[in-house]
């Protein structure tokens, strides 16, 4: 039971992360029907910017909770430019191309950004400062640390925040009408290449804050993480029905939770033959199990369902 | 009286399928203006090019004195030109009052914007009632309502309509020219594009018959109706 309850919390605390990240990939899709494959290197980016600032200011003697937050502040701002940019010069050029060519765009601007993050913060890892006191709660024979505690609340508080915006202000009405026609939408005034920028403006500074939790969670970075985080959330997204907001919530936490209770338990189911390193057999396997029976995700609709 | 639209020598193509060929057309301020034609004569077209959905080949639009061709299809909403599309066009997966308010957009923030959505109601009571429903849910009738009432919420100067009557049965086809008639009344401007080209004849001033993508005969609407090619071609 121990155990259980454990990895379940090490579960919602991954899942907060890919719920964050699926997030973006289901926003972009619910209004361009693109799968943004470099959402994965954005949050990389964020996690790269912020380690180094987090490096850098508790070097000079700044105190770790304002170096953590100018550090977030940091990520976002460099993330919410870099999706911009990524929209402008890669994918508005090719809105009226067939679906192809920005697909195949999307995976070259990975590599792009990979490299280029290479170049700047070289091959090895960075490493997130011991300057987090190692507080944890444990409650009946379960560990809660102070960076899970953050990670799960501030997932939890942003998800509300983002619901907020799409479902009771001017904007996520326009997010939403552009989803479902865009032609229309114009028609009322609606800025669609405006809506499309925002779009990946907001999925980008989510990435940037999950880009951060993943460094401060696992202690390191390094140029190479964004591509399992990505396909970990692209999952996630699929797994929820792409396009569909609650759908993403839904699949990243249930994709951590399963991923952490496989690595939990794998070894007592299989004799040991599998290890814990297995874990990601298992949520691909959930994916396809889910997809088998529910073609369109667990929340998408049978038309495909949209932001 | 001026021009409040005046357009000329209008072309639009797709590829290599001309829709429209210099189409000259002119809508003063305070009338009613029909476009009547067969299906597939580029009514829409016309239409989606006035509203800045389709870019014209050639040709100029004049709207209110501005040349409209720099300005994109958001921007012209603004300016009073509003489009109640075909087939409705309603965003099926937000509510009834989701849409009204998205007919407001570009005033967003401006006051009297509940005034404005309680006259629409007042308007529709069957909207009202269903004001949480999302859009889809509703009947093909209701949903024509919703587009009409989503496009005053712009406060329209020249209010272009779609073939409103299309798929309603004859009872609601009834009901929505009657609201069309009393948007008129109140002085807006109507540009209204009907297969039904006897009802259209019946509440406009003035027409122009289409024909594979060229107007093909103008005139006033009660002359239309005794027009013997009209009445074999389009009042059967
Ligand atoms: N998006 C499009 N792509 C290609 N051809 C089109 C398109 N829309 C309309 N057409 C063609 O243009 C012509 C005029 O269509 P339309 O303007 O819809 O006529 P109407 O509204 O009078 O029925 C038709 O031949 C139609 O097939
Ligand atoms: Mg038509």
């Amino acid at each position: 039971m121990d155990t259980f309850l454990q990895q379940l919390i090490n579960g919602i605390t991954l899942g907060s992360i890919y719920a964050l990240v699926a997030l973006g990939y289901t926003m972009v899709y619910g209004i361009l029907e693109l799968i943004n494959f470099a959402h994965g290197e954005v949050l990389m980016v964020g996690a790269l910017v912020a380690l180094t600032v987090i490096q850098g200011l508790t070097g000079w003697g700044w105190p770790a909770p304002l170096a953590v937050l100018v550090a977030v502040l940091a990520a976002m701002v460099v993330c919410m430019t870099l999706g911009l940019a990524i929209e402008r010069v890669a994918y508005r050029p090719l809105r009226r191309a067939p679906k192809l060519a920005p697909l195949i765009t999307a995976i070259g601007l990975s590599i792009v950004l990979q490299q280029v993050a290479a170049l700047i913060w070289g091959r090895g890892y960075l490493s997130f400062p011991a300057v987090l006191p190692p507080v944890s709660v444990v409650w009946g024979g379960v560990i809660i640390t102070a960076i899970q505690g953050a990670i799960i609340v501030l997932a939890a508080l942003i998800m509300a925040g983002l619901l907020v915006l799409v479902q009771k202000t001017a904007l996520g009405r326009a997010m939403r009408a552009t989803a479902q026609n865009p032609a229309v939408a114009q028609l009322m005034g609606v800025n669609t290449d405006r809506i499309i920028a925002w779009t990946f403006v907001i999925g980008s500074g989510l990435a940037a804050v999950a880009g951060v939790m993943v460094a401060a969670y696992y202690g390191v970075g390094n140029y190479t993480m964004g591509f399992m985080l990505g396909l970990k959330a692209f999952t996630a997204a699929v797994l929820g029905g792409i396009g569909n907001l609650a759908g993403a919530m839904l699949g990243g936490l249930l994709l951590g939770v399963v991923e952490a209770l496989g690595a939990g338990y794998i070894g007592d189911l299989t004799g040991d033959f599998f290890g814990s390193n297995y874990k990601d057999v298992f949520a691909f396997m959930v994916l396809i199990g889910v997809l088998v029976f529910h073609p369109n995700g667990l929340l998408g609709s049978r038309a495909r369902e949209k932001v | 009286m001026t021009a409040l639209l005046q357009v000329e020598g209008l072309s639009v193509h797709y590829g290599g399928i001309e829709a429209v060929t210099g189409l000259d057309l002119e809508v003063r301020q305070g009338e009613r203006v029909t476009l009547i034609g067969a299906n597939g004569a580029g009514k829409s077209s016309t239409l989606k090019a006035l509203a800045g959905l389709v870019v014209p080949s050639a040709g100029s639009i004049r709207y209110d004195g501005v040349d409209l061709r720099t300005v994109p299809a958001w921007q012209r909403v603004g300016r009073g030109l509003s489009l109640v599309p075909e087939g409705r066009g309603v965003f099926s997966r937000l509510s009834v009052e989701e849409n009204l308010l998205m007919g407001a957009y570009h005033r967003n923030g401006a006051t009297g914007l509940y005034e404005e959505l309680e006259r629409v109601y007042g308007l529709f009571t069957r909207l009202h009632e269903r004001r949480h429903q999302a859009a889809g849910t509703l009947s093909g009738g209701e949903q024509q309502m919703l587009a009409i009432g989503r496009a005053l919420m712009a406060a329209p100067r020249l209010l272009m309509l779609d073939e409103p009557s299309m798929g309603l049965a004859p009872l609601m086809v009834e009901r929505i020219f009657e609201v069309i008639r009393n948007i008129a009344e109140a002085g807006v401007t109507l540009l209204l594009v009907e297969q039904n080209a006897r009802l259209a004849l019946e509440i406009c001033d003035r027409a122009y018959v289409m024909e594979s993508g060229r107007i093909v005969l103008t005139d006033s609407a009660a002359r239309c109706l005794d027009n013997p090619l009209v009445r074999s071609a389009y009042l059967g």
